[in-house]
């Protein structure tokens, strides 16, 4: 039966987003508890259906006649214990792995874990939720990303959360189930990232608030992509390099880009950092150090197509923000804040910006 | 004075009901109060499932949105399923238990203006510049950052209902304990009688956490204070805590008396005498304790670490236990009995399954590893659906078919009900089942609009057709009572034929005065047993004599009025402050003067003597002579 059950959930939703089609060891453990607990609910509702059934066949004033007056039953002590003692056991059997369960997926021990050189061992992303986007910043590597979180696979991912506006809740369903961002105190808890699930799906899973926020909570979106441990570290590699050295514009109309973007223009790096190595846990707008290399823009606008579509969905994004993601702090910029030539070289701008891809 | 009705004009009758304190009147106001908030909230339902029937809907925009969320579930549990609930209790408890009123019918009128006050005016938010839109839970650090009125039309709107639901609350508790017939021992009121007094129970300590947390957000949102700002030190769980300490009994409020109202129906269309009397009333108590031990389950991703995630788990698990004892104990009651398909024992064979399959969820979502998959999203949707709609909400239409009778002295059409029944279960399966899978599919809950490509819409849209099943079935349900009241065929006594307890034994609806003499009770099921050994009636345990009765009362309604006015004042001084005293200049004065009406109001109940009036003997007597229907 739990088989059966099992085969029939796990039918239901994407890969990417299904908390049925686990991706990991946290979700998985979290799955088998819900498999468990469903079949001992099953069992209930087939016990309740079959006494169910027969009471209300047999017993049909039709079948017993019209002036039939029945014994009034006072109860039963026998029954009476039977169906107190039996749910008990039941209850216990899914008490004890829950507690069980419970306790070690807030195992977070591994996060105080240093080498003999006082480097922590396990991998900590510091996460920090706003509204209607996502801060990752890597404490231990110095650099810092939002929107697209990145991780590696076959390892314990350990996160810190918290929200700098309002509360929300980081949830990757495929992964593992959510934990609150408050604005009150840190959260801790882990992940862990199968990496043949991880395969299945393109190395992208989809990410979700789960805490009514505001207008745009349902667009609170963000994604995760999995990497194998050695591309990890090339990646942070990377990262770390980009935030170190000054790239020249590959051509003019980048230049001139870059120029919309910067203070004379207008403005956007007075939220936007474009260094991957900047302005973690303070920036007021995501940074866009590897934006050029976002599977979604704004975590709604799928960037995978083909490069025309691209360059639509960030302008699009630049001159609609309030319509795509309506309350956003960015607000929009029509015709008149930016002409269509500036929008063109600041597009070719922002997708110049990478990191770790050509 | 005789009992018959007279012929009224419209404005009489209007003041009578203004002014009423008799109960089997201030039930008719709060079904149709009750029924008309239902119908608002159904239609603000039909709303989030028109937007959610497709992928990247724009039929609403999303700040509207999460208003209609917001109100949706606030007027369903506050301003529809307690009022509906109150009205049954009010029509019906203190017939069963043989007593004359409630103990205190002016408190009773109060509690009813109050809840209605309070409903209007957070309604009127939507014609006041926008309704609150951080969820019925209103979590602090959202709707302290909420703009506009809207948050304060919730916290001000439900401080006033709420204190109509505390009154009327403690009214119930006192009118149980003091007030029962002679022979009424406590092992003998109805299954109904003791799920009102246990919910009344639970309103007593569930609401003031209520009304403390409401307290602290209106002084930060209208008077600067800062109990939820974190940077100023405050701390926003608190709310999560006050709410939910609040919050979960609030569930076991509405369906303890709907698990009253099946119990009485098992009973009386099984022709048999509830199974396990004594264990359902235990289960009734057990569950209202173990109700306010659970609340952080709500909680579970908040972080509260894993220790205090197992206590609240395990106790949350342990409700199933009485839970299932009380299913089992009404399978029994129909097992061996004589089972009639009337449309209140639809509802609640309907009941069974139903709330059996929100139930386990409920089980599920208890084990709280799992539950960090679950929280705050469409499953959990489908689990509280599938108790409020599937418990709590079946419960009210099988009330409202079974007791309409003893309300109003007419029988709905059976067949109309049929319809509106299976409509209403067919819709309500179609529309909350799928979305268990919604949620274990990763479609959070709350949320304005859903995208292409993940794997969301077909369920969607099979959860919009069913909520079309269900608001047509409503629609047919108030066609039925339109016409069940244009006909006004008068029914007796006993209508169902099988009636077992005390309010079966006297005229639908029954003289205002309830019984002219108190009746003797011997047993549970006081008027089955005397059915049983041949008599028609119940037999008096006291001689015919004068009744003493309340007046009615303008002041109640005026000291509501107080409230509703000042809390007008209290919002848009907010307004005033921030202009510098440049508009807004009226909102201090109103506020002033509507606490002054409701303080007056109260010193004139204080000051002026109301002794009431009797019923003499003699017109008691001649009522008998004249003969009623």
């Amino acid at each position: 039966m739990i088989a059966a059950l099992a085969f029939i959930l796990s039918g239901c939703g994407e890969p990417f987003l299904s908390a049925l089609q686990p991706a990991g060891e946290v979700a998985q453990r979290q799955y088998n508890l819900m498999v468990l607990s469903a079949v001992v609910m099953v069992v209930v509702i087939i016990v309740v259906s079959i006494v169910y059934s027969i009471a209300i066949t047999k017993f049909r004033r039709s079948k017993v006649g019209e002036d039939v007056i029945p014994k009034q039953v006072e109860g039963s002590h026998t029954l009476e214990i039977l169906w107190t003692v039996i749910p008990i056991i039941l209850v216990l059997v899914l008490a004890v792995p829950t507690v069980a369960v419970t306790f070690a997926l807030a195992d977070t021990a591994e996060m105080e874990e240093v080498d003999e050189e006082g480097n922590r061992t396990a991998l900590v992303i510091d996460v920090r939720a706003n509204l209607y986007w996502w801060e990752f910043n890597y404490p231990d590597q110095g650099i810092v990303t939002a929107q697209d979180l990145v991780v590696p696979t076959d390892q314990n991912v350990y996160f810190n959360v918290i929200a700098s506006d309002v509360k929300h809740s980081f949830w990757i369903p495929a992964v593992g189930g959510k934990i609150d961002t408050n604005v009150d105190n840190m959260n801790t808890f882990y992940l862990n990232f199968d990496s043949e699930s991880a395969e299945e799906v393109d190395n992208l899973f989809y990410g979700k608030c789960a805490e009514l926020c505001g207008p745009s909570h349902a667009l609170m979106d963000f994604k995760v992509q999995t990497l194998s441990s050695e591309d990890f570290d090339e990646w942070v590699a990377a990262m770390q390099e980009a935030g170190e050295e000054e790239s020249e514009p590959e051509n003019e109309t980048i230049a001139r880009g870059e120029e919309v973007f910067g203070n004379d223009g207008q403005a956007c790096i007075s939220c936007h950092a474009v260094s991957p190595t900047e302005r973690a846990g303070n920036s007021p707008g995501p940074n866009l150090a590897t934006f050029g290399e976002r599977s979604y823009v704004a975590g709604i606008l799928d960037n995978r197509d083909p490069e025309e579509s691209r360059e639509e969905n960030i302008k699009n994004w630049i001159r609609n923000a309030d319509k795509l993601k309506p309350g956003n702090t960015m607000g929009a910029y029509n015709e008149d804040d930016l002409s269509d030539e500036d929008l063109d070289a600041l597009t070719e701008y922002l997708m110049s910006l990478k990191v770790y891809t050509e | 004075m005789s009992t018959v009705a007279q012929k009224q004009g419209f404005l009489a009758v209007l003041w009578d009901y203004l002014t009423t304190v008799d109960h089997k009147k201030i039930a008719i106001l709060y079904l149709i109060s009750g029924g008309f908030f239902f119908l608002v909230g159904g239609i603000e339902a039909m709303i989030i499932r028109i937007q959610l029937a497709v992928p990247d809907n724009n039929f609403v925009s999303a700040g509207l949105y999460n208003e209609i969320l917001t109100m949706h579930g606030t007027t369903m549990i506050f301003l529809a399923a307690m009022p509906l609930l109150f009205a049954f209790m009010n029509a019906v408890v203190p017939l069963q238990i043989g007593a004359r009123d409630v103990a205190f019918p002016f408190l009773n009128s109060l509690g009813f203006w109050l809840f209605f006050f309070g409903g209007i005016f957070l309604n009127l938010s939507w014609f006041l510049g926008g309704a609150p839109d951080a969820g019925w839970t209103s979590y602090a650090s959202l709707s302290i950052t909420s703009e506009g009125h809207g948050i304060d039309f919730y916290v001000l709107g439900l401080q006033i209902s709420g204190a109509g639901t505390l009154i009327a609350g403690i009214n119930f508790l006192v009118t149980i304990i003091n007030m029962r017939a002679p022979g009424m021992t406590y092992m003998r009121m109805p299954l109904f009688t003791w799920s009102t007094f246990v919910a009344s129970a639970l309103i007593l300590f569930a609401f003031p956490p209520l009304t403390v947390g409401l307290f602290l957000m209106l002084f930060d949102r209208m008077f600067g204070a800062n109990f939820f700002d974190v940077s100023m030190g405050g701390n926003t769980i608190i709310w999560e805590h006050l709410f939910w300490i609040f919050g979960h009994p609030e569930v076991y409020i509405l369906i303890l008396p709907a698990f009253g109202i099946f119990s009485e129906i098992f009973a009386t269309f099984s022709r048999k005498r509830l199974f396990g009397y004594a264990a359902m009333v235990f289960a009734t108590v057990l569950i209202g304790f173990l109700g306010f031990m659970v609340w952080a389950h709500h909680m579970f991703t908040v972080g509260l670490g894993p220790t205090a995630n197992a206590i609240f788990a395990v106790a949350t698990m342990a409700i199933a236990v009485p839970t299932g004892v009380k299913i089992f104990n009404w399978m029994l009651t129909m097992w061996g009995g004589s089972i009639v398909f009337t449309t209140p024992m639809l509802y609640a064979v309907a009941f069974i399954p139903s709330f059996t399959a929100g139930g386990v969820t409920g089980v599920m979502l208890a084990s709280a590893a799992a539950d960090y998959q679950y929280h705050d999203t469409y499953f959990v949707v489908a689990h509280f659906h599938y108790v409020i709609v599937g418990g709590v909400v079946l419960g009210l239409l099988a009330g409202t078919h079974f007791y309409w009778p003893k309300m109003f002295g007419t029988m709905l059409n059976e067949f109309l009900g049929k319809i509106t029944f299976w409509l209403f279960l067919i819709g309500f399966h179609a529309t909350f089942f799928v979305q268990h899978f919604l949620g274990l599919m990763g479609m959070p809950r709350r949320i304005w609009k859903f995208l292409d490509g993940q794997g969301l819409n077909l369920f969607n849209l099979i959860s919009t057709i069913g909520a079309v099943f269900m608001a047509v079935a409503v629609l047919v349900l108030v066609y039925n009572i339109i016409i069940t009241q244009i006909k006004n065929v008068r029914v007796g006594n006993d209508p169902w034929g099988d009636g077992r307890t005390l309010e079966w034994a006297i005229a639908s609806p029954p003289p205002f005065y309830n019984f002219k003499q108190l009746p003797l009770v011997r047993g549970l099921d006081p008027y089955w047993i005397e059915k049983m050994e041949g008599n028609t009636k119940m037999t008096p345990a006291e001689p015919v004599g004068d009744i003493h009765m309340p007046n009615n009362s303008f002041i109640p309604f005026v000291m509501s009025l107080g409230l509703f006015i000042a809390a007008f004042g209290a919002m848009y001084q907010v307004d005033w402050r921030a202009s510098d005293g440049e508009s807004f200049v009226w909102a201090i004065p109103v506020l002033i003067i509507g606490l002054l009406i409701t303080l007056g109001s109260m010193a004139v109940r204080s000051l002026k003597d109301d002794h009431g009036y009797h019923i003499h003997k003699e017109d008691l007597l001649k009522d008998d002579e004249g003969g009623r229907e």
